[in-house]
């Protein structure tokens, strides 16, 4: 009976509260319900993978199929090529960007003159606030067999006799993914490497400094070892996001000749399940990626985390 | 004396790599830039012959007039800049506000709130249901659909609330004292706080709106008169080399009675420019908000 008294009073106060705050309610309900309709309704969508849906009916009177869609995806030869294209544009992209980056951070550091560093690290951050669309572009202009910047060079430094089709050969074209997002992204990637080198401290440069070590020994033995919390941290983190090796970029840069390889997700859902009308075998195929998506993002936060607490003790 | 000798060596020879290294990635991230935006000053019959480099050869402003008098690239353009202008002022203001409400800890629905949204950081609806529930609200064909879905993000409202919780208590301790409402203390004292964060946000919401093209080709591509700059770009890339794009069609029918003529590559340089430009204007002014507010984001986190 006190119990439930207690009880009582808590859901009275609880009442009096939201009475009291209902300025603080006003300024964010609203809110809350706009993302309940845009991010989770969608969600209810998802049993049309169910289905085999046909526009112009409510969704609960469509056919049910049971798993029929999902047996169609995993026979589909195309899908494991979509898988493997995705997986490995995404670790190409983890590596060479996160060791571009790093690489850039450690050379910024070591500059002196202010006003060269600062002028790099602007010019560094410029191609990551361009669009893809425009990225794309320049991409395609600097590959060009026709007096592409690109293959100029190799000419002119003799490494290659005549000009290579860069967009054109399938097998290059993970490479050509991974060398344009390291043009991109590489400033941008390096401030939070930069920051972290901000954050070490001073008497450690100075005790090696007294004990002969130089600047690459000073760079190899303290630089490195004290960001690699901040490295293995991201490393991590950016492993949840294998399943999104990015959509644009792909998808702005293939064609006829390569799409074997350039396919990914995104493209697969547009061009095997919208552009045919099959709208249950996109919405599985995106049930699929989010599924999977979502046990990497929580496994590997468990690891940060845990990896996170070892290194506190 | 040998050591001393041998530790000017390496000086000598890490600077030496470490300048080399980045002027050439300064020259790797410029050269693309500077090339297109010889192009697009550059006679368009002159550049198909190759060998413009970093200066117009045949300086014109033809490439430039022809595009810029198209109605549909100048209706693109407000769309663009309308998108642009409404989204950033919408969504940092309705950002600031949620999270300044969570960010109260007597507030009874903070952690239910904070719940929903950061839920939706890792769980996608996909394509398909999205799509039918745009087309459901009637927002295909629509103005509307550029602004009003990416209201307010988990990503960018983590960010401002970690921002307004290391504000000190005493401000809005002695504002209420004074007897300011909730909605007056987030509007006079909170919001000027949060100038610096607000920045980085309001940039990153700018740069995002301005370089979407998904959307309208998902949602308006039936309706030319929602079209944006970036989709027209990226229209006129993928047609580009067959020259079946219809704006290519039109621009060439255009030229052929005048002596001046245009040439995809043409078109694509300018285009490029044109898209680029309020870009690289703004980001350079917000750099110190931007590297701070990042790396405020990445580690609280």
């Amino acid at each position: 009976m006190n119990a439930s008294l207690t009880l009582a009073k808590r859901g009275h106060v609880f009442w009096q509260r939201l009475k009291q705050q209902k300025i603080l309610i006003l300024m964010s309900v609203p809110f809350l319900i706009h993302i309940v309709i845009f991010k989770y309704i969608p969600i209810w969508g998802w049993l049309m993978a169910f289905q085999n849906y046909w526009p112009g009916k409510p969704i609960l009177q469509q056919t049910w199929v049971g798993l029929e869609n999902f047996r169609l995806l995993f026979d589909d030869v195309v899908f494991y090529e979509v898988l493997r294209n995705t997986l490995a544009m995404s670790v190409i992209k983890l590596v060479m960007g996160t060791v571009s980056s790093i690489a850039l951070a450690l050379m910024l550091n070591e500059v002196r003159k202010i006003r060269f560093k600062k002028a790099a690290q602007t010019i560094s951050y410029l191609p990551h606030f361009i669009s893809w669309v425009v990225a794309a572009n320049l991409v395609r202009d600097a590959l060009s067999t026709d007096g592409g910047v690109v293959n100029r060079a190799l000419m002119s430094l003799r490494i290659i006799k005549e000009p290579i089709m860069f967009l054109g050969i399938p097998t290059l074209f993970w490479w050509v993914i991974g060398f344009s997002h390291v043009w991109k992204e590489v400033g941008w990637g390096a401030i939070i490497y930069l920051a972290a080198i901000a954050g070490i401290d001073p008497a450690l440069y100075e005790a090696a400094k007294i004990d002969g070590a130089g600047r690459l020994k000073q760079i190899w033995y303290i630089t490195i070892p004290s960001i690699r919390p901040t490295i293995s941290i991201l490393l991590i983190m950016n492993m949840g996001y294998l399943m999104s090796s990015g959509f644009e970029q792909q998808y702005l840069l293939q064609n006829g000749r390569v799409i074997d390889y350039a396919r990914v997700f995104t493209i697969y859902e547009l061009d095997y399940g919208i552009k045919m009308m099959r709208y249950s075998f996109a919405t599985a195929v995106g049930i699929f990626r989010s599924v999977v998506s979502l046990i990497l993002v929580f496994s590997t936060n468990q690891l940060a985390k845990r990896w996170g607490q070892e290194r506190l003790v | 004396m040998n050591r001393f000798r041998d530790k000017r060596w390496e000086d000598i020879f890490l600077d030496t790599f470490i300048y080399l290294s980045l002027i050439f990635l300064i020259i790797v991230t410029l050269y693309p830039f500077l090339n297109t935006l010889a192009v697009s000053f550059n006679d368009a019959v002159d550049s198909s012959r190759g060998g413009i480099h970093l200066w117009p050869r045949k300086f014109t402003l033809y490439n430039y007039e022809t595009l810029l008098t198209r109605t549909q690239i100048y209706r693109a353009s407000m769309v663009s800049v309308a998108r642009t202008v409404l989204s950033t002022a919408l969504c940092t203001f309705s950002t600031a506000m949620v999270a300044y409400t969570i960010s109260r800890r007597e507030f009874v629905l903070r952690r239910i709130i904070s719940f929903i949204y950061v839920l939706t950081m890792y769980i996608d609806g996909g394509l398909v249901p999205t799509y039918f529930l745009i087309r459901a609200l009637g927002l295909t064909n629509n103005f509307w659909v550029y602004v009003l879905p990416g209201l307010v993000s988990a990503f960018n409202l983590i960010v401002i609330r970690t921002y307004i919780s290391g504000l000190p208590d005493s401000f809005i301790e002695s504002a209420r004292i004074d007897g300011a409402g909730e909605f007056t203390i987030f509007l006079r004292i909170i919001l000027p706080l949060c100038k610096p964060v607000l920045a980085t946000i309001a940039l990153f919401v700018a740069v995002d709106n301005w370089n979407a093209w998904f959307d309208t080709f998902l949602y308006n591509s039936a309706n030319p008169a929602l079209s944006t700059l970036q989709y027209e770009l990226m229209k006129v890339l993928q047609s580009a080399n067959t020259m079946s794009g219809s704006l290519l069609q039109a621009l060439s029918r255009a030229a052929a009675g005048t002596s001046n003529t245009v040439t995809p590559r043409a078109i694509r340089a300018t285009m490029t420019v044109i898209v680029s430009v309020p870009i690289i204007i703004v980001y350079p002014f917000l750099q110190k908000y931007f590297v701070h507010g990042l790396t405020l984001g990445g580690i609280k986190e």
